[in-house]
């Protein structure tokens, strides 16, 4: 595999000893800032993704976050495998926020041969930003950090590095290249016996031209790569000392406690703070505009003196929205407005015209929190014409540029500290900005750190949602069942194109998006739009599966013929889960699959009904196609943690909207799949060989219509409306045993 | 003013005797290992031991703790094992890395705490005993992985 050579240059350096690798950032100045930033005793480099110094360490720069997807671990993995690097000398460290770090730079300028990763394009278009300004980001999101920053970065200045000290070494020994081999940080000369090690070797080495192609290798070459590797956060996760956002302490510093307008888009009218200025430790009570915020000198001190804040928003149109008028918004769109182009083929209205039987159904979602296990934080010390940042994010290349602007600072006058995240799914990406904007206003008034902590009740109340959407779907049956048309009409915005498109081998098919705009404010949601539209699509084609008398395997299977990789983890799925088995006593098998990210997901969800008329979940057995895998095990934690996201917000995820405002308050109202509703999951990994697909997503979205498929066979109800916490059931035993 | 025994250390804080333990733990001596995910005693993030029981901090006054035995993740260990040395780690940390059972690792000191708190009442706790114990909220999905660590450490 040969990666060509486009803006990105590789670069070395040859600074106080040692060799460092990356690509160069395109501006000249930004070499200086990386030598001035990074120097740092024996070993310096410019914009690297790894540098090897004279003791024969490697360091590995990892520019995403960790925020338990595992990807230090598996991108120092890239690296180190083309270094032919031994583990063991191994370091990784977070590179600092700076634009040379920037990923967005990565996908653009590889644009030509992948495009701009889809979950970019929202964002783009949310801020109206020119798609050269992405550059700015340092992303963690889209399950994209192995795909673009692992193969396009770490492989490749892994392979140049190893090519940089062979190259030297061959130069010393007077041999040709082709004779030198390397492992283990090693350079070895067999004919001769000759060996060096890379830091003996790394001075040296700086001093050459980069390759213009470093050659990667093949897969059957790995030798770090495809295995199971421990991640290297997680011994700091099981002795309390890893360090997030939320952890960081000084003996001077404040903590702020924050309401927000309940009501979205609404100002602050008036506040009467006297009896909270009494408190014990009480400093300040800030005025923001949309909100009031107390300092402390403890962050419980803060909370319970906010409680005795009395203030006054200011009165909306939207005080007296429900999620019943929402619904019925969305409705009257759908009827009214033929929307815009998602997807046609053929010509799918004249073929239901023809059609002898048209069947209709209409599915709907809620709106759903993120709800990291880590309350949205974020500390600020402005002093001197600076600010020190400390806040857990999924871009803090972002968040010094957003604390910049509010502040008024130079963004190189903003340092973000790195920290692990207590969960992202979404929340924690750049335009997500309201925690950010008020601790920087809240820290502006003070000459010492202030954290200001939203407590779970906000961060229920005061996210960016997954959107909720309506989808309603027609299809047209001939006379012997065949599906002639499929016709989909869905409340927007789109932020993952795609999403609501079918594998399935229908020649008619119109899919157009009608206006759901709404004042309450969504985000991407960990798999975005493909966690709605995988529940609505792939449990509407599993009712064209029964009525057409079919196993519906057997009819996904059919209707994939195009489609091999879906068959193959489809199948891959059924044999794992004992599909077509004789299952105990009232208990049924659900299917779904749904490509996203670039990998391809099949579930299969064994179910039963409790005594309480709930759905039960026994097990889900998952087969996903991500091309091939960097680390199995963090690849198999991945699509473990994606099935429980998606089925806690199939079981019972909702946001309700009452008053204009969020009715949800804290986790007991807002449950989630804990230890005796978590099922076992078997996870099956399948190396088709194809490009790398993400894992941290692709296996939230069948989840839902797999449960909801499984239901149906038990008790004969089609779920069209989630969450399943909604519905009762009652086991009906004849269908059970169909 | 309260008294506090933590990690065998006694602490003297000037701290009104309702504040939650747990503010006094992360706010006022920087032990911020102890987590703060809900503030109201739901998701067990901010589990602590008292006297080897569990307790969710969030939801426990300082008066009401002060004189017992408090633990907290970074003193775990060293309560648990007869022969401490530091940066040793008992046999749930221990198991929890053989299982590579975090993710974010957020809910993790507190599912440790309870975990462990769980198998010194109860050496050999049957599923529906770890389900009735065990219910802290991780919402990175970990539970297979904690069960099975869980089990391991049963069979070991
Ligand atoms: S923070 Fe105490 S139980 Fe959630
Ligand atoms: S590991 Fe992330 S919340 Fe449990």
């Amino acid at each position: 595999m040969k990666i060509s050579r486009r803006r990105f240059i590789l670069s070395s350096a040859l600074v106080g000893g040692g060799l460092a690798i990356g690509y160069a950032a395109t501006r000249p100045s930004d070499h200086r800032i990386a030598n001035d930033t990074l120097a740092e005793g024996s070993a310096r480099y410019l914009t690297s993704f790894l540098k090897i110094d004279t003791y024969n360490k490697v360091t590995v720069y990892v520019n995403h976050s960790e925020m338990g997807q595992g990807s230090h671990t598996a991108l120092a993995m890239m690296a180190a495998d083309e270094l032919d690097a031994a583990w063991e000398q191994v370091r990784i460290e977070q590179a600092p926020a700076t634009d040379l770090y920037a990923t967005g730079d990565m996908a653009i300028g590889f644009a030509g041969e992948f495009g701009v990763p889809s979950f970019l394009m929202p964002l783009v278009k949310a801020s109206a930003m020119k798609i050269a300004q992405i550059g700015n980001l340092q992303t963690t999101g889209g399950s994209a950090s192995i795909r673009f920053t692992g193969q396009l970065g770490m492989r490749v200045a892994g392979a140049a590095a190893r090519a940089m000290l062979i190259q030297c070494a061959a130069e010393r020994w007077g041999v040709p290249t082709d004779e030198c081999t390397t492992a283990l940080s090693y350079v070895h000369h067999n004919a001769s016996g000759q060996s060096l090690s890379y830091g003996e070797l790394a001075d040296a080495a700086a001093g050459l031209e980069p390759p213009e192609a470093p050659i990667l290798k093949q897969r059957t070459q790995f030798n770090i790569m495809g295995k199971a590797m421990s991640r290297v956060d997680i011994p700091a996760k099981v002795d309390g000392s890893a360090f997030y956002g939320l952890d960081y302490n000084s003996d001077d510093m404040l903590f702020a406690a924050i309401r927000l307008a309940p009501v979205f888009g609404t100002k602050l009218v008036s506040v009467d703070a006297t009896e909270a200025l009494e408190r014990r430790g009480v400093k300040k009570v800030i005025e923001l505009g949309d909100s009031v915020a107390v300092v402390a000198d403890n962050y419980w001190r803060a909370k319970e003196a906010l409680k005795v804040v009395a203030a006054k928003f200011e009165r909306s149109d939207n005080d007296s929205v429900s999620s019943a008028d929402i619904a019925a918004r969305f409705d009257e769109e759908l009827a009214r407005s033929e929307g815009s182009k998602d997807f046609e083929a053929g010509d799918a209205e004249a073929k239901l015209t023809q059609a002898s039987e048209i069947i209709k159904a209409s599915y709907s979602v809620p709106y759903l929190a993120h709800a990291p296990m880590e309350p949205m934080n974020c500390t600020v010390h402005i002093q001197n014409g600076r600010a020190d940042v400390w806040t857990s994010t999924q871009d803090p290349l972002a968040v010094r540029g957003r604390v910049a602007s509010v502040a008024g600072l130079n963004e190189r006058a903003v340092t973000h500290h790195p920290s692990y995240l207590g969960g992202g799914f979404g929340r924690r990406l750049p335009f997500n900005w309201n925690v950010i904007d008020h601790a920087t206003k809240i820290a502006m008034q003070f000459s010492v750190p202030v954290k200001t902590v939203f407590s779970r009740e906000d961060d229920l109340q005061q996210d960016y949602y997954r959107p909720a959407v309506t989808s309603n779907f027609k299809a047209g049956l001939d006379a012997n069942g065949n599906i002639l048309a499929w016709h989909n009409r869905y409340t927007g915005p789109i932020q993952t194109p795609g999403a609501a498109h079918i594998p399935y081998a229908i020649d008619h098919q119109s899919i157009r998006v009608v206006n759901g705009d709404t004042h309450v404010p969504i985000a991407a949601w960990r798999s975005v739009d493909h966690s709605q539209q995988t529940f609505f699509t792939e449990s509407f084609i599993d009712e064209l599966a029964h009525r057409a008398g079919t196993n519906p395997f057997h009819f996904r299977l059919e209707l994939l013929h195009k489609h091999p990789r879906h068959q193959k983890v489809l199948e891959a799925a059924a044999e794992a889960a004992g599909y077509g088995r004789n299952l105990a006593e009232g208990r049924a098998l659900g299917i779904a699959v749904q490509e996203s990210f670039g990998s391809i997901c099949a579930e299969i969800a064994e179910v039963s009904i409790g005594p309480d008329g709930k759905p039960v979940v026994h097990k889900v057995t998952a087969a996903i196609d991500c091309g091939w895998v960097v680390n199995p095990d963090t690849a198999k934690a991945q699509v473990e943690s994606g099935v429980i996201f998606g089925l806690t917000a199939a079981m019972y995820g909702e946001i309700t909207i009452k008053e204009g405002r969020v009715s949800q308050n804290n986790f007991p109202d807002y449950e989630m799949v804990r230890m005796a509703t978590s099922p076992e999951i078997d996870v099956h990994l399948i190396e088709s060989g194809a490009s790398l697909g993400g894992l941290g997503e692709p296996a939230t979205p069948p989840i839902a219509a797999a449960v909801t498929n499984a239901v149906y066979i038990l008790t004969g109800q089609r779920i069209r409306e989630l969450p399943l916490s909604k519905h009762n059931f009652v086991q009906n035993s004849t269908l059970a045993k169909a | 003013m309260a008294t506090l025994k933590i990690n065998g250390t006694q602490h003297t804080l000037d701290v009104e005797p309702e504040m939650p333990l747990l503010w006094a733990l992360r706010d006022e001596l920087g032990l911020t290992g102890t987590k703060f995910g809900c503030g109201v005693g739901s998701c067990g993030a901010c589990t602590v031991q008292v006297n080897g029981n569990p307790v969710r901090s969030c939801v426990m006054p300082v008066s009401a703790v002060e004189g017992q035995e408090i633990t907290t993740i970074e003193g775990l260990a060293e309560s648990s094992l007869a022969h401490y040395e530091p940066g040793d780690l008992n046999a749930v940390q221990t198991a929890w890395i053989d299982h590579q059972v975090p993710q974010c690792g957020y809910c993790q000191s507190g599912m440790i705490m309870a975990v462990s708190s769980l198998l010194a009442a109860n050496p050999n706790p049957s599923d529906a005993e770890i389900d009735a114990s065990i219910n802290n909220v991780c919402r990175c999905g970990s539970y297979p992985r904690v069960r099975k660590a869980i089990r391991a450490i049963i069979n070991a």
